[in-house]
């Protein structure tokens, strides 16, 4: 049975008047690999410097397996954090580095035990051999293995992890995911991840912690998150999503655009105002006459694996993905299982996400660009 | 290419050959000549005279620099966690006095110091017996440490505000008490900054003769004064200046050496 480890009750962070997080509950289990996943000023960092020890919430308390940590400063918390630049120490080799914290133990350890544990730390992140190298001479990679090092030499309980991948390059990115994941079965500790990228989240976490606007929108496991968000915000933001307005008529029959659907959800009021999610790759193109909605194809881009293309029904524009090509200009009908509905109560969100209306080629990249690792700086140095 | 860029060094090359190596270079002839313009090296051999007034020019320049040292640290730290708002104005503040006239800020020291100077006025008046500094070595040095100061405090400040603040957080995380962090990773960090500052207020320090002559009254004669007087005074010896100059330049050099070869290595952490 999985044990509660960290537990952020009623966490409240404000700078300056501004709330930065209103109201966190949050149980981390012992050995979990979880993420808090948002975009830029959700608050994610500031949750992780919260647990880190770096800041003191405005309000609310943090326990460390049931004792209250709130003043407890980050030299004594058994938590060691990989910082987003790495903030290695370049006064000191690779082999310093990462002995660092064993020299600040006490008592002292006796010098072959911290050459024996670094060395050991080393092999684990496949550095070996790099102990007398300075650090600046090393790749933006091999930095990255040396600040896991040298926040892992000491054995934490907890390791958290502030956006380590977010200054790495797309296949890089892709291994130390991997990487990252095995170290954290090796040592069997809790990892606590901070991103604002939605598929490394799904690729390594347990569990998923979903924020915006400094508010917990969702917790889950990676499936449940893509497959049963909560509201409109989650839906988009994890993967894609078409989300539209709805009218539930009872138990697994909902309306859109006037026509009703079978789906498997229940329990919302007869008639109740609902949006409903159908992700992109859960509709299938079949013809016009066998359709449950028929639309016009506006724009077709190829993806390799898939073809996006835009299908307008109405006036809303849906994106669907398909491995036929239907070409621009095309009439299609298009056919949806019960279980590639998803419908979500409605909420703040509703309405603001989900239309791909806007939607060309370069709207990716546009995404990409001003998603930059963000740099939560907001009163973070007063103390 | 290549050429162009010769050509554009040109007028520094010859401005360098004009105003330093020129100057050096008749300064060494000069210390080898006898006053008919002969070869020698007796202005050399008299140099044993002097040994005294050396010997106090660098302890003093060594007192004061290390005084700076201890009174411009913790302020360049202090000045570089405070906001940036308050940066500038600490700043600002450090830097006035060096915009008023060296010799006005001297003599001020001297109406301060005075037997019956505004200090011993102030004691005095709380029934304190007076101090008798003015004339003394320690005149010197406060009259050093005062005008020198800013040379301490503004490098060191340079280097401590650019130290990225997350080191500091991840050498706390890793354990490092404040003193600890402090010892291992602030002052390391630092240490350029350090050493620039002692350059910078000890090579102007060990040739000052302005401040001992006001603040000293010419009992405390410094290599700068003795300078002075082979060039402008009466005990006129161009040859005898020349070779002090020499000489002092080169203790100069070999000092600055050993500063410099201790803190090799430290530099680097600037360059993040």
């Amino acid at each position: 049975m999985a044990k509660e480890l960290i537990r952020l009750s009623g966490c409240t962070m404000a700078f300056d008047g501004e709330v930065v997080l209103n109201n966190i509950e949050l149980s981390i289990n012992d050995k979990e690999f979880l993420t808090l996943l948002g975009p830029s000023g959700c608050g994610k960092t500031t949750t992780l410097r919260i647990i880190g020890g770096f800041q003191k919430p405005t309000s609310g308390d943090v326990f460390f397996d049931g004792v209250r940590i709130n003043d407890v400063p980050p030299h004594k918390r058994s938590v060691n954090t990989v910082f987003q630049k790495y903030a290695l120490f370049t006064h000191l080799d690779v082999f310093e580095n990462v002995a660092f914290g064993l020299r600040m133990l006490k008592p002292a350890l006796s010098k072959g035990e911290i050459s024996a544990r670094v060395l050991e730390m080393l092999e684990i992140v496949s550095l070996k051999g790099f102990e007398r190298r300075e650090v600046i001479s090393l790749s933006g990679g091999q930095q990255q293995r040396v600040a896991i090092a040298r926040a892992l030499v000491l054995r934490p309980k907890v390791l958290l992890l502030d956006e380590p991948l977010g200054a790495l390059d797309l296949r890089l990115r892709k291994d130390m995911q991997n990487e990252l994941k095995r170290i954290q079965q090796a040592m069997d500790i809790t990892f606590i991840y901070v991103t604002h990228d939605q598929e490394e989240a799904l690729a390594m976490s347990d569990t998923v912690v979903v924020m915006d606007g400094g508010v917990i929108q969702q917790i889950g496991t990676p499936e449940d998150i893509y497959n049963e968000p909560k509201n409109a915000f989650v839906a988009d933001f994890i993967g894609e999503s078409n989300i539209v307005d709805g009218i539930m008529k009872q138990d697994g029959v909902v309306e859109i655009f006037g026509r009703e659907f079978k789906c498997l959800d229940a329990g919302f009021e007869p008639n109740e105002p609902v949006d409903v999610v159908i992700r992109p790759e859960d509709v299938d193109i079949v013809a016009t006459k066998d359709g449950m909605l028929t639309g016009t194809v506006t724009n077709v881009t190829f993806k390799g694996m898939q073809y996006d293309i835009i299908v307008d029904f109405k006036g809303f524009k849906w994106l669907i993905q398909t491995t036929d090509i239907s070409p621009a200009g095309a009439k299609i009908g298009i056919h949806i299982e019960p279980d590639g509905i998803h419908i979500m109560k409605k909420s703040d969100y509703s309405g603001m996400f989900g239309d791909y209306s806007s939607y060309s080629a370069e709207y990716d990249d546009l995404e990409d660009a001003s998603l930059e690792p963000e740099e939560e700086t907001a009163g973070d140095y007063d103390e | 290419m290549t050429n162009r860029r010769r050509f554009l060094a040109v007028p520094y090359i010859v401005w360098m050959a004009v105003f330093v190596i020129a100057p050096i270079v008749l300064i060494a002839v000069y210390a080898f000549a006898s006053r008919d313009g002969a070869f020698t090296l007796s202005n050399f051999s008299a140099m044993g005279t002097y040994l005294s007034v050396f010997s106090r020019s660098f302890l003093l320049a060594i007192i004061s620099t290390v005084v700076c040292l201890i009174l411009g640290y913790p302020l360049a730290v202090i000045f570089a966690h405070e906001t940036s708002r308050m940066q500038k104005i600490m700043i600002m503040l450090i830097m006035l006095p060096m915009w008023m006239n060296f010799l006005l800020r001297t003599y001020a020291w001297m109406s301060i110091l005075e037997s019956n100077g505004l200090l011993n006025r102030a004691l005095a008046f709380l029934h304190i017996p007076p101090l008798n500094i003015i004339n003394t070595p320690a005149a010197v040095i406060i009259g050093m440490v005062y005008n020198f100061l800013p040379f301490m405090v503004l490098p060191i400040y340079s280097v401590v505000v650019k130290i990225d603040r997350s080191l500091v957080e991840a050498a706390q995380d890793l354990g490092g008490s404040p003193a600890a962090v402090f010892r291992r990773v602030t002052f390391p960090l630092s240490l350029p900054g350090v050493l620039s500052g002692i350059t910078m207020v000890f090579v102007p320090a060990v040739s000052t003769f302005v401040i001992s002559q006001l603040l000293g009254g010419g009992k405390e004669m410094l290599l700068g004064d003795l300078i002075e007087m082979q060039f402008l005074g009466t005990a006129y010896n161009p040859q005898l200046g020349s070779a002090i100059s020499l000489v002092m330049m080169i203790v100069v050099m070999i000092f600055m050496y050993f500063m410099n070869k201790f803190g090799e290595g430290e530099d680097k952490a600037v360059l993040m």
